[in-house]
């Protein structure tokens, strides 16, 4: 072991949900020394690429129960209730602590917070900075954390295992990207927010460091990673490339169309009803993916598969420009169209992982010390099926909530024995020293990285099947096998992104294997898990959360209950 | 999609096995729509894992694939190859030590945008129970523009006087630390002036205006350090106007 670094709270990743973590460690009490390792610097992180807003309740004429309500009903009742309660309460000081902190939220004339339609929601309650939401919650979150000298930040540090001892989490082992050396990074608290797995789909919206880091470390280390067959597709991805349309283009009177022209989400019965345009994702992603098997979907020279059109050209250039004026960069630079004159071609695309990491409300694990929040986390705030704009905020309410209550925990908690962690993180390291530059007889990061996502593509789409899913997880559990014979060729220490992406790799196979074992026990359709040979959801056998634990022999399913309150399940409908 | 190869030529360099960078070769197949960035990917994936660069959001807003092309500081996931001819160059961007390959170390311009202190300063600290503080719409727009820095050092690699003068505190961070002093929100901006105005501060800039000619958000850097320059030569004629009224 090259180094042994001490901390009171280590937090992984540096986005807005460890950012907001930080924070709030910080400001509980000003003596604990964060580490705040990202193996990218943070101003990289994925919420950088959010665009249309973050939900709380803002005006007069909105309320707690409003938003909440819709959260559950969006959740297709699997959201667990006092979580999603203590979500609505706390969202509107989160965002007035970032519109504090400098975030450059869009204004109305008066000078108050403007706010925008989001789908599913039943009135304007979220806000935004144009539509690079995202971007400016990120770089208003790490320039406040700079304030801080206890927050230390190991950029470029890749976090390869817990350090997990007697039950409790005591760091850390990281690969310092830089210079190939690996740290044990001990502290008596751990923070898990490391975002999702979208990069386990070939086309999804998320950048390449999507990798679910958080949730295979997690797995690995004898966690329940919880609901994890409940995949977002957004509806609105690029051709190609599946850059994100922000929602927002849809929230500011955006249209849907087919190839003929019609809206079709007004001519035929989506469930969307009135909401049209703003329906929630899953059930306006299901409307496109018919759509085009119906043969009204939108061909495009050069470009496989169909798409539909999303038509902003009544809304004229001056609002283009004023509201969406990333929308209108992306789709000019990205697929050569310009909004202000044609539709924008698109389809859905991977887009968020609504399972996750099982916490409870306070971002605690079942091992002692261990938090994990954000999208890394399933505190069942989202259920079956995220509402847009929800998720900033989650980052920012949980983010927060798992620093103060880390904060509280390592005034109680000893730390294990220093030694056996040192062990533990020398393991990792032997590991890793052996995959390094490794000759294996078999295939390249690149080759196994393909045949994942595809098996992803095929087996747990926008529709899925049974002997679908089944099939999935068999490949995947195969490809798990194939990762021993991975091939490698790069043999230095320094920046070597080769052994860095067979790390991404393992945790995505890992991810990829927890999201198809449950989904091929999900025989019901609820919310984004929408079962050709199922299509009804089931409250009577399926009203509760999965859970899949790696055991000796692979991935162990179970269940747990939902928490309802306030609202029974009755048929989703808008 | 029609195909057909270029050449593309990058710079390489592991300090484990290279005394100096040096170019290799790679014919490339691509498409008429690639980016640059595309071209390095499939370099990486399918030619020479070995290849080492940044990137992740492809779309043009995690500040992460800055290189130099052609000799150009570029954001690679958004500029088009179809811009180049049949061989195109890239390299790590300029101004930075490399640390290997296309990656350079950014530590420097950390240090140097968290000393200008980047973050709202209120002689009392806002409680959040005092909600959102009132701001125009004019008020946003007098450093909406500012706040758009994405961080990908392309103005460092253009800029002439970050490559004479290693302390100059940049374009980027003197655009961001101009962009708190102009939120109506902030009042730290005399906690920023004598860093602003020291040694590798604003009086530095010569105005070349090459960071605003590169930058691809369009945050007009030289034009917030030519703003910051008049502001911090009309706070210090105040304050000795001040200084002269308090002693007479």
């Amino acid at each position: 072991m090259d180094s042994v670094l001490h901390y009171d709270i280590v937090i992984v990743g540096g986005g807005a949900a460890g950012l907001r973590a930080a924070i709030a460690v910080a400001e509980a009490d000003p003596q604990l020394r964060v580490a705040l390792v990202s193996k990218v610097y943070p101003m990289r992180s994925h919420t950088v690429s959010a665009e249309g807003g973050a939900a709380a309740v803002a005006r007069a004429d909105d309320s707690l129960e409003a938003h909440a309500y819709d959260t559950v009903k969006g959740s297709d009742f699997l959201g667990d209730q006092p979580v999603i309660q203590y979500f609505v309460e706390r969202a509107p000081e989160e965002l007035v602590r970032l519109e504090h902190w400098g975030c450059p939220w869009s204004r109305n004339d008066d000078g108050t917070v403007a706010t925008r339609a989001f789908g599913g929601m039943t009135t304007k309650r979220t806000w935004f900075a144009t539509d690079k939401v995202g971007f400016h919650i990120l770089h208003t979150l790490f320039q406040t954390s700079l304030r801080y000298e206890r927050i230390e930040r190991l950029d470029e540090h890749f976090v390869t295992k817990l350090l997990v001892q007697d039950g409790r989490c005591g760091g850390v082992a990281a690969l310092d990207i830089r210079s190939g050396e690996t740290r044990a990074v001990l502290g008596r608290a751990v923070i898990l927010a490391t975002g999702g797995g979208g990069r386990a789909w070939p086309f999804t919206t998320n950048g390449a460091i999507k990798t679910g880091d958080g949730m295979a470390l997690a797995y690995r280390a004898g966690l329940a990673l919880k609901d994890m067959e409940f995949v977002q597709y957004h509806p609105t991805g690029l051709p190609g490339t599946g850059i994100l349309i922000t929602e927002a283009a849809r929230g500011e009177g955006g249209h849907l169309k087919n190839a003929e022209g019609e809206r079709f989400l007004i001519t035929r019965d989506y469930g969307v009803g009135q909401k049209a345009e703003l329906g929630p994702r899953d059930m306006i992603s299901r409307a496109i993916t018919q759509e085009i098997a119906a043969g009204r979907g939108v061909s495009l020279p050069g470009k496989t598969g169909e798409f539909a059109h999303l038509d902003l050209r009544h809304l004229g250039a001056a609002k283009i420009d004023s509201r969406l004026p990333f929308v209108r960069e992306l789709a000019r630079t990205y697929i050569g169209v310009d909004p202000v004159h044609e539709p924008i071609p698109v389809r859905p695309v991977l887009h968020y992982m609504m399972g996750g990491v099982d916490t409870d409300i306070d971002g605690a694990t079942q091992i002692a010390g261990l938090y994990a929040a954000g999208e890394t986390a399933c505190v069942s705030l989202n259920g079956a099926n995220r509402l847009g704009s929800n998720s900033l905020t989650e980052c920012l309410v949980f983010g927060a909530r798992s620093g103060a209550h880390s904060a509280a925990h390592v005034r109680e908690a000893d730390a294990p024995p220093e030694a056996a962690l040192v062990e533990s993180a020398r393991a990792a390291e032997a590991e890793l020293e052996a995959l390094r530059g490794r000759q294996g007889g078999g295939e390249t990061v690149a080759q196994l990285r393909d045949a994942m996502t595809r098996a992803m593509e095929e087996g747990t789409g926008v529709y899925r099947e049974q002997a679908g899913m089944r099939r999935a997880a068999a490949q995947i559990a195969e490809l798990g096998g194939r990762f021993a014979q991975l091939r490698l060729q790069d043999g230095s220490r320094v920046f070597n992104t080769e052994i860095t992406a067979a790390l991404e790799l393992r945790n995505l196979l890992d991810v990829a294997a927890a999201v198809t074992v449950a989904a091929a026990e999900r025989r019901e359709s609820r919310g984004a898990h929408a079962c050709s040979d199922y299509p009804e959801r089931n409250d009577g056998e399926y009203l509760h959360h999965s859970l899949v634990r790696l055991g000796d022999s692979g991935p162990v399913f179970d269940k747990k209950p939902v928490e309802l309150g306030i609202w029974e399940p009755e048929e989703r409908k808008y | 999609m029609a195909e057909h190869t270029k050449i593309i030529a990058v710079t390489r360099f592991d300090p484990e096995r290279d005394d100096a960078p040096r170019s290799q070769e790679y014919e490339v197949p691509v498409q008429e729509d690639w980016k640059v960035l595309e071209a390095l990917n499939y370099i990486k994936d399918h030619l020479d894992p070995t290849l080492s660069h940044r990137w992740s959001c492809r779309m043009a807003v995690c500040g992460s694939c800055g290189m130099n092309v052609n000799g150009e500081p570029k954001l690679t996931c958004r500029e088009p190859l179809s811009n180049y001819g049949e061989r195109v160059e890239v390299a790590p961007l300029a101004n930075f030590p490399v640390v290997r390959d296309l990656v350079v170390e950014l530590e420097g311009f950390l240090e140097k945008l968290g000393a200008l202190k980047p973050w709202i300063m209120l002689a009392k600290q806002r409680a959040p129970e005092e909600g959102a503080t009132r701001q125009s719409p004019a008020e946003l727009a007098d450093f909406k523009q500012f706040s758009m820095c994405i961080n990908c050092m392309l103005c460092y690699a253009a800029c002439p006087v970050v490559a004479n003068e290693p302390d100059f505190l940049g374009p980027a961070a003197l655009a961001t630390a101009h962009r708190y002093n102009l939120d109506s929100r902030d009042e730290g901006a005399a906690q920023r002036a004598e860093i602003m105005r020291g040694e590798g501060g604003v009086f530095s800039c010569s105005y070349a205006n090459e960071c605003a000619e590169v930058c691809p958000k369009n945050v007009d850097p030289a034009g917030a350090i030519q703003q910051a320059k008049l502001a911090n030569v009309l706070s210090w004629a105040r304050s000795f106007v001040v200084r002269r009224r308090a002693a007479s």
